[in-house]
């Protein structure tokens, strides 16, 4: 340390020592960006893209050797390392801004009403009309039945987990909700389609498999079920324990302070894990395409018969050929989009509305 | 208060009513509801596992071909030839691009959000990414062939002109419908999952550390690689292993942006690749019933893996909670 001790004035700046200036830094990126463009264009290698992607590499390397002679070597290598974390934030921007102009520049061009009141029954592909008005219905009634499923199972699901649950059986199930989170929406479709269409369903449909919306339900039940029970049970878990321990205190039987104390309790946060959990099924293609089989028609019983959701009508109108079938595409997309972003912020307001905190 | 619900016959004992305590009551009927649907969890994993198997058999042994060796795909005529060694092939390929890209920019945003950016823009960012983890695939599928697809064909273009020596750049078009473009979709997709969990860990770094680097004189990178990273190295790779659990299972997004063409190839960016899950899904439509049987083999398969991927990634994070409360 070299400062001097009758300085007060230089002091401060001793201590801290020299730091490089603003303009130094502001000349080099100048230098870096006008050498890659004359690279660029001049020996004819590539665009605006490959001049950026250049010109960020001479300046670091820039930044690294003058901030390096001024502050030291380690100094320099912290301006370039949090230079690069920035830019890693900037770059990941980038694709979802894209992904939001294009749902909005595209998907407004058929966001009509035509769109939301009719289906694709009689639409051939020389008609510009057609609508999702079915895919919607499909996507609230399989989403709606998945719902009625899992929401009482995943929630006592989670309150055996909290409440009852001890020793080695109970971690093994913890354990298989966390993996079952991680099991690709695919997988419970082929489970669905070998267990319920190809086993059960011919049954009941005089010996052919059937598709059905109810089938599509069970895979998202099964895609849902996991999320569920997590988040359930890190809510039931925030509970303070003197909440039952006066309930029992009271006289009140455990079922009864679980039903009546504790759940409510932890209840805006269970709203929170269950909506998010809906929405994530809403946004599945996979499952629904292998069990549901997708319907051009408008298919209120989901016990019956082919339906189709937004999101397979999505992916159905993407690969269809006609000319028209993209601006269907990438409105369904929009209203899709939508209602998920719709459900995950109105999950995040209940949860702020939490009263039980980490 | 008297509670009218608390039966009269169970035994006075200190002057108040205790419940009773053996017998078919309320208590004993809720538990066992309560631990029926939380075995309901290992029923479904074993069932997957059981039916899966079931429907699967009768496909493979009418299987003509090697099912790991064989790289084509033809359930449907006979005798039926096919074999998963492409698909799958093409799933590690993906996946693998998929980390590559997407990992070094997770850890950064992580970092960012955790230990550069002011608190607020940190959480308004923070709900921004995750805003980008519930956009659904099939979005990210259709922008990724409409949208994406130019400039990957443009970079795949300039890849191919100046490196064209290269195995994985060579070939002579066309270009765009290729691994690239799927792995670079799939790292978007995988990117949400390992920055929310890294992020969460790097923010779990004991203050003591971070200020004991820092009060040795450590710059801020010196302290986040002294303290930071070591700490969250764990936590880091089980988020690792998540994603890659995540990028083999994708189904929707491949579907669309894959070539659809079965090949054991080092080639990313000609036209072609397919991987299991997108082959399931683009080809169940025309597949009779020994091609399910077929298509349900190679999800077993996919199962397999991913099951395996995820317990070994929960098993990390599992360690270290361990840890973490016995430090605590």
């Amino acid at each position: 340390m070299t400062a001097p001790a009758q300085a007060p004035a230089g002091q401060n700046r001793a201590l801290r020592g020299r730091r490089t200036p603003v303009l130094v830094l502001v000349g080099i990126a100048v230098v870096a960006f006008g050498v890659s463009a004359a690279l660029c264009y001049g020996a004819g290698i590539g665009g605006w893209v490959l001049t950026i992607v250049i010109g960020l590499i001479l300046y670091l390397v820039g930044v690294f050797v003058a901030v390096g002679r001024v502050e030291g070597r380690r100094a320099a290598r912290n301006r370039v390392w949090g230079t690069l974390i920035q830019l890693a934030f900037v770059l990941a921007l980038l694709p979802l801004v894209s992904v939001i102009w294009t749902l909005i520049s595209k998907g407004t061009e058929r966001f009509d009403l035509n769109f939301f009141t009719t289906s694709m029954n009689n639409i051939g592909a020389r008609d510009p009309e057609g609508g999702a008005v079915h895919a919607i219905i499909g996507t609230l009634e399989q989403v709606g039945i998945a719902a009625l499923i899992t929401i009482p199972l995943g929630v006592l699901a989670a309150i055996y987990i909290v409440e009852y649950g001890r020793g080695r059986f109970t971690f093994t199930i913890r354990f298989f909700v966390d993996v079952m989170t991680g099991i690709p929406s695919i997988i419970a479709g082929l489970f669905v389609l070998s267990f319920w269409v190809l086993i059960v369903s011919p049954w009941y449909n005089n010996g052919q498999p059937a598709f059905s919306g109810f089938a599509a339900a069970l895979a998202l039940s099964v895609l849902m079920l996991p999320t569920i029970v997590r988040s359930t049970e890190e809510m039931l878990r925030l509970v303070p324990a003197p909440l039952r321990e006066g309930s029992y205190a009271l006289g009140v039987p455990k079922w009864k302070t679980i039903l009546k104390v504790v759940v409510p309790t932890a209840l805006p946060g269970i709203v929170t894990g269950i909506m998010l959990a809906i929405a994530r099924a809403a946004g599945e293609t996979a499952p629904v395409l292998l069990v549901a089989g997708g319907s051009a028609a408008l298919n209120i019983n989901p016990f019956n018969n082919n339906q189709t959701s937004l999101s397979l009508f999505v992916f159905q109108q993407a690969s269809d050929a006609s000319r028209f079938s993209p601006a269907r595409a990438w409105t369904a997309a929009l209203t899709l989009v939508a209602l998920v972003l719709i459900l995950t912020i109105a999950a995040k307001l209940v949860a702020g509305r939490n009263r039980i905190r980490r | 208060m008297v509670n009218p619900d608390s039966p009269p016959d169970g035994g006075q004992v200190g002057g108040g009513w205790l419940p009773r305590r053996k017998g078919f009551g309320a208590e004993r009927a809720f538990s066992t509801v309560t631990l029926l649907a939380g075995a309901m969890v290992l029923v479904i994993i074993v069932a997957i596992t059981v039916f899966l198997i079931a429907k699967a058999i009768p496909a493979l042994r009418a299987n003509d071909a090697n099912f790991i060796t064989e790289t084509e795909w033809f359930p449907n005529q006979s005798p039926p030839t096919f074999g998963i060694a492409a698909l799958a092939w093409g799933t590690l390929v993906s996946s693998v691009i998929a980390l590559v890209v997407a990992v070094p920019i997770a850890l950064g945003i992580a970092l960012y959000l955790s230990h550069y950016a002011y608190e607020r823009i940190a959480t308004a960012f923070g709900f921004l990414i995750d805003l980008l983890a519930a956009v659904p695939s099939v979005v990210f599928g259709l922008w990724g062939f409409t949208v994406f697809i130019e400039p990957v064909r443009t970079f795949s273009v300039w890849l191919n002109k100046y490196f064209g020596w290269l195995p994985f750049f060579g070939g002579d078009g066309p270009f765009g419908r290729s691994f690239m473009l799927g792995g670079l979709v799939l790292a978007i997709m995988v990117l949400p999952i390992i920055t929310a969990l890294s992020r969460e860990v790097f923010m779990q770094t004991p203050t003591a550390n971070e200020e004991a680097a820092l009060s040795l004189g450590a710059t801020r990178w010196e302290m986040i690689r002294t303290a930071v990273l070591p700490y969250g190295r764990p936590g880091v790779v089980a988020a690792v292993m998540l994603g890659l659990g995540r990028a083999l299972g994708e189904t929707i997004a491949l579907a669309l942006t894959l070539g659809f063409i079965n090949e054991v190839t080092l080639n990313i960016i000609e036209n072609g690749g397919n991987s299991i899950a997108a082959n399931i899904a683009n080809g169940f439509g025309e597949a009779d019933d020994i091609g399910r049987g077929a298509l349900i083999a190679s999800g077993l398969v996919l199962f397999a893996i991913t099951l395996v991927v995820n317990m070994a990634a929960r098993a990390v994070i599992y360690r270290r909670r361990d840890f973490k409360e016995s430090a605590a």
